[in-house]
């Protein structure tokens, strides 16, 4: 199975990326997750001044088969949350780097970023883990 | 076909009764009490009848097909359970009756909590719950008291194993805490490194179901209940798959300290639709003072004792006693109204009683011999691959939906082409860390016979998925619907006529 990656974006294990604009921290879910769980049908979003830690559940996406935990890449404060994912979760499957971003996070720790796998490393990581 | 709804099928004028002649003065209802915007159906009698009846007819249950769905435990339910609790002594009880006018029934009772305490090795037993979720939050309610209670305020989290059943990290956070998953270890176990590296004193217990939901026995149960007992923690038993292990190991052997039993799966009460479902919890002793009530408890009456004539006495061993309602010292507090879905609980007594010890030890063997049987059959001659296939499995397996050689074929697919054969397709698409799950659990009151036409089903569509695979992609094609658009049912919900 090919699936797409955002060079510039960078990879966690739990199949969340994430990717810096400006002073932010922009994150959503891989093509592979939006893969392994087929047609969105909703999404819980949390609300925008919360802070996140590395690693915290921040939101739940629910497609036909399954409802999966998604994760922080980086830790910060939610400085906006993608409203139009409420009406239309089906974006989740269409276009998971662009349109569906899920959060942006102003992060604490600028060097959580740098951690994370680039799109190679990720790839690598999804054909040992298939 | 689509069973036409009763309004489609009414008729102005048509009706069943015929309405005796009026001999008493006519009376019209009030202004505003007779609506004109009511629209009921008009149908006769027959044309009702014959309606429900082909409704009826559609159902699928154990009653009519193998239902082999994972996790579930749909075996048959015996007729005599039904036989037992249709007995005018338990249906024309009501539950405000005095405890003195309905000791019989509160024998069955505290029997019923005697031998699940006995099978599963607790001290202790509530058949309050109404179902296996509501077990689970009565635990963990339980748990999270017993550490308030030892001034533990920090232990805030619940460690739940990746394969866990979607109620267990419900159950804690509808319980006010904190879940924290656990990755499974290669063998498809808990992984013990993850386990010791969440252990602290913020951690309330871990849940944890044995064999878990990959159908695959614990090995290393012992280490895991000992770790987190030693960290100060309490392990939750999810009973979900006591069919595995019934009459042969007692969780409380293993070092569980709570676990709730799922009548309607291990026990054969009726299941899903056909409920109401029951989940009693067992506990160890330093649990059981938390227990929810009423529990059944004797009482026993000193030989002084000069109201005798108010109370039923039972005799056993020359001791005169009584059965009384009673409401643990540190209770949680009731989690439902009266004592338990008691119908369901006569049912259950009498499946424990007509099996006896001996008998409940084969419905494990033979669940598990079942489940592996299946199994063997899928791997060998049609190539499923099955998670962790290399070790035996317990109660049930998780197959893959993935074939060689047919590379747009899903499980799903496959799960509606086994409609075709006559099948209730397994669980699918869970547990969540196995892709394209199929979750397949025989039971142990399937034949060989049956147990074979499955499989040779399975097989046969592994040919069709390589050879004809829109068969598979237009399936089911003997249903009374095609298949259904689940997404666009999820995104458009519609969840009323009016």
């Amino acid at each position: 199975m090919a699936y797409k990656f955002d060079a510039t974006a960078r990879y966690a294990e739990s199949h969340d990326w994430a990717r810096v604009e400006g002073d932010v921290v922009v994150c959503g879910i891989s093509d592979y997750a939006q893969h392994a769980l087929s047609d969105v049908v909703f999404i819980e979003l949390p609300s925008a001044g919360k802070t996140v830690t590395k690693g915290d559940v921040y939101s739940t996406v629910e497609s036909v088969k399954a409802a999966e935990q998604v994760y922080a890449p980086v830790s910060g404060e939610i400085v906006a949350v993608n409203d139009d994912l409420e009406s239309t979760p089906e974006l989740i499957n269409e276009d998971p780097y662009g349109a569906a971003w899920i959060i942006k996070v102003k992060p604490s720790d600028p060097g959580q970023f740098d951690e994370l796998m680039d799109a190679a490393a990720y790839e690598t990581f999804l054909s040992e883990h298939e | 076909m689509i069973e036409p709804t009763v309004y489609d099928l009414s008729s102005p004028g048509r009706h069943g009764p015929l309405l005796p002649v009026l001999d008493v003065p006519e009376a019209p209802l009030p202004d505003g009490y007779l609506r004109e915007d009511l629209l009921l159906p008009e149908l006769s009698e027959l044309d009702t009848v014959r309606h429900f009846v082909r409704l009826s007819q559609r159902n699928m249950g154990i009653d009519t097909n193998f239902y082999p769905l994972g996790s579930c435990t749909m075996k048959y339910n015996p007729k005599v359970n039904e036989k037992a609790a249709g007995l005018a002594g338990f249906t024309d009880l009501h539950p405000l009756q005095d405890a003195e006018m309905t000791q019989g029934a509160m024998q069955l009772l505290l029997e019923l909590q005697v031998y699940l305490a006995e099978i599963s090795g607790f001290d202790a037993v509530t058949l309050q719950p109404a179902a296996g979720a509501q077990g689970e939050l009565t635990g963990v309610l339980m748990m999270r008291k017993y550490q308030l209670d030892r001034g533990e305020t920090q232990r805030t989290k619940i460690l739940v194993p990746d394969s866990a059943h979607g109620t267990n990290p419900a159950t804690t956070t509808m319980s006010g805490l904190q879940v924290v998953e656990l990755p499974s270890s290669p063998r498809g176990n808990l992984d013990l490194e993850a386990l010791k590296a969440n252990l602290d004193d913020t951690v309330v217990g871990l849940m944890l179901t044995n064999p878990n939901t990959l159908g695959l026995f614990e090995e290393r149960i012992l280490e895991i209940t000992q770790l987190v007992h030693e960290a100060g923690g309490l392990v939750y038993g999810d009973g979900a798959n006591m069919n595995a292990i019934v009459g042969v190991v007692k969780p409380a052997d293993l070092g569980i300290d709570v676990m709730h039993f799922n009548l309607h799966k291990t026990f054969s009460t009726p299941h899903g639709g056909g409920g109401p479902g029951a989940g009693p919890v067992g506990v160890v002793a330093k649990l059981a003072p938390f227990l929810p009530g009423p529990v059944v408890s004797v009482e026993h009456i000193p030989d002084d004792f000069d109201d005798e004539e108010e109370h039923v006495h039972f005799d056993e061993d020359g001791d005169d006693f009584r059965l009384i309602w009673h409401m643990p010292s540190k209770s949680i507090g009731r989690v439902r109204s009266y004592y338990g879905n008691f119908g369901v609980l006569v049912r259950a007594y009498t499946y424990i009683r007509m099996h006896g010890a001996p008998g409940l030890r084969r419905i494990a063997e033979n669940a598990v011999l079942n489940a592996n049987y299946l199994k063997a059959r899928l791997q060998q001659e049609a190539s499923y691959p099955v998670a962790f296939g290399d070790r035996i499995c317990m109660h049930e397996f998780v197959a893959q939906g993935i074939l060689e050689g047919a590379p747009d074929i899903h499980t799903m697919d496959i799960a509606k082409r086994l409609m075709d054969y006559g099948f209730h397709p397994p669980t699918v698409y869970f547990p969540l860390i196995v892709r394209e799950a199929l979750m397949i659990e025989p039971t142990e009151t399937e034949s060989k016979a049956t147990l074979d036409a499955f499989a040779d089903a399975m097989i046969q569509i592994a040919r069709e998925a390589r050879e004809e695979p829109e068969l598979l992609k237009d399936a089911p094609h003997s249903a009374p619907v095609k298949r259904l658009d689940e997404v666009r049912a999820a995104r458009q919900m519609i969840l009323c006529r009016c």
